[in-house]
C-alpha cells in the first residue's frame, strides 16, 4: 500500500482531513454551548414547572430539546462549513 | 449550579468534562456510557432514579452524534439496528416496571439493589470481554508464527476484518433454524433466525430499563460474540439502535418524573464533541484491540458504585 501512493501527498492528504475535523469540532462546541446558554437561560423555569404540572409535556420537550441538540446543530454545523468552504475556494 | 428538577447542586464545568470523557468512549465503544455516567451522577448526589433517567436522556443526543459519524463511515447496519429496536423496547418496558415495583420497597432499596446488580453485571462482563480479546490476539500471533515457521504467508486482517476466539458461539446461533430467517448483508451474516436477534435485543433492553443507559456494554458484546457482527459493525449499529431505544426510554422515564434535561444538556455538550472524536477514531484499531481495550472501563464504573455503596452518602 505505501509504495503504491505518494508519501507526501498521503501526508498532505492526511493534514487536510484532520484540520477539517478540527474545524468542523470547533463550529460544533461553540453551537453546542450556545444552545445550552440559550435553553438554560430562556427555557430554564418554565421547563421547571412543567416538570411539576405536566409530566407528559415535559418528557415531550425534554426528548424535543436533547434531539434538537443532536440533529439540528450537526445540520447548521455542516451549512456553516459548507459556507465556509465555497468563500475559501 | 442549581437543577431544580431533580433538587441538585452540581458544578456544570464537571458534566461538561464527565460528558466529553463518555462521548470519547461512547463514540469510540459504541456503547452509551451508563457504567461511567450512572456513578458520575449518583456520585455527585443526583438520587438513583434520576440518574437512570437522566443518563438515557444525554445518551439519546450524544448517540445521534456518533452514530451519524459511524453511518458515514459504513459502520451501520440498519436492518438490523431496525430489528433490535424491536425487542429493545420491549426489554426497556420490562426494565422499568421492575424500577417501579422497586419504588414500593422505598427509595433507599432502589439505590441498593440497582447498584449492586450494576456491580455485578460489569464486573461479568469485564472479565469476560478481556478473556475472549486476549485469547483472539494469542491466537492471532500463534497463527502468524506458526506461518513464519513454515515458511507460508499468513493473510492479516484489514483493519474492519474481525475474528473472535469464540467464533463458534456465533455460528452455532446462525445454524438455529427457528424461521423467519434472514440475511444481513452490511454484517456479513447469510442466514439468521430473526427470534435469535430479537432475544439478544430483549436481554439487552431490560438491562437498558432497569440500569438505565442504552446497555451498551451488554448489546455490543452480545452482538458481537452470540450474533457473530464484527466489532465496527456492532459499535455503529448499537448507537443507532440506542438512538431509538433512549429516546422511547427518556420518555417513559421523563413521563414517571425521573429525568433532569437540564443536566442532560449540560452534559451533552462535552459528550457531543467527545462522540464525534470518538467515532473517527475507530477506523485505526482492528475489532479485538478495541474489544481488549473496552476491558477497564466497566472496571471502573463497578469501582465508583462500590464506593457510593460502602459509604452510604454521594461524594460532593
Amino acid at each position: 500500500m505505501k509504495s503504491n501512493g505518494c508519501p507526501v501527498a498521503k501526508k498532505k492528504e492526511n493534514a487536510h482531513t484532520a484540520r477539517s475535523f478540527l474545524i468542523e469540532l470547533l463550529v460544533y462546541a461553540a453551537l453546542v454551548t450556545a444552545y445550552v446558554f440559550f435553553v438554560i437561560g430562556l427555557f430554564g423555569s418554565w421547563l421547571n414547572g412543567l416538570y411539576h404540572n405536566n409530566k407528559t409535556l415535559y418528557a415531550i420537550a425534554a426528548l424535543a430539546l436533547i434531539v434538537g441538540q443532536g440533529v439540528v446543530l450537526e445540520a447548521v454545523t455542516s451549512f456553516l462549513l459548507r459556507m465556509i468552504h465555497s468563500r475559501t475556494e | 449550579m442549581d437543577f431544580l428538577v431533580s433538587n441538585t447542586h452540581i458544578s456544570p464545568v464537571y458534566l461538561v468534562i464527565t460528558g466529553f470523557i463518555i462521548g470519547i468512549l461512547g463514540g469510540f465503544f459504541g456503547v452509551g456510557g451508563s457504567f461511567l455516567a450512572g456513578p458520575a451522577l449518583f456520585g455527585v448526589g443526583v438520587p438513583m432514579n434520576f440518574v437512570v433517567g437522566t443518563d438515557l436522556a444525554h445518551i439519546v443526543g450524544k448517540s445521534i452524534v456518533a452514530a451519524k459519524k459511524h453511518r458515514a463511515l459504513g459502520n451501520v447496519d440498519l436492518k438490523l439496528g431496525l430489528i433490535m429496536v424491536i425487542g429493545t423496547i420491549i426489554g426497556v418496558e420490562t426494565g422499568a416496571q421492575g424500577i417501579e415495583q422497586l419504588k414500593h420497597l422505598g427509595q433507599a432499596n432502589v439505590d441498593k439493589v440497582i447498584g449492586v446488580t450494576f456491580v455485578i453485571v460489569l464486573i461479568s462482563i469485564s472479565a469476560f470481554v478481556g478473556w475472549e480479546s486476549w485469547e483472539t490476539i494469542k491466537m492471532q500471533r500463534e497463527r502468524e508464527r506458526d506461518a513464519e515457521k513454515s515458511g507460508v504467508g499468513v493473510k492479516k486482517l484489514k483493519a474492519k476484518e474481525d475474528e473472535s476466539a469464540l467464533d463458534h458461539i456465533s455460528r452455532r446461533i446462525h445454524r438455529i433454524n427457528i424461521p423467519p430467517m434472514i440475511t444481513l448483508r452490511v454484517s456479513g451474516i447469510r442466514r439468521i433466525s430473526l427470534w435469535a436477534i430479537l432475544l439478544v435485543a430483549f436481554v439487552g433492553g431490560v438491562f437498558s430499563g432497569f440500569l438505565g443507559g442504552g446497555a451498551g456494554y451488554i448489546r455490543m458484546p452480545s452482538m458481537v460474540y452470540l450474533l457473530g457482527v464484527p466489532t465496527h459493525v456492532a459499535v455503529g449499529t448499537d448507537l443507532f439502535e440506542v438512538v431509538i431505544s433512549a429516546s422511547y426510554g427518556t420518555l417513559t422515564h421523563a413521563i414517571k418524573g425521573n429525568v433532569d434535561i437540564m443536566i442532560a444538556l449540560v452534559m451533552h455538550t462535552g459528550a457531543a464533541i467527545g462522540a464525534q472524536i470518538g467515532a473517527v477514531s475507530t477506523q485505526y484499531f482492528r475489532g479485538p484491540k478495541i474489544r481488549l481495550a473496552f476491558v477497564p472501563l466497566p472496571l471502573i464504573g463497578a469501582g465508583i458504585v462500590i464506593y457510593g455503596l460502602l459509604a452510604g452518602h454521594p461524594v460532593k
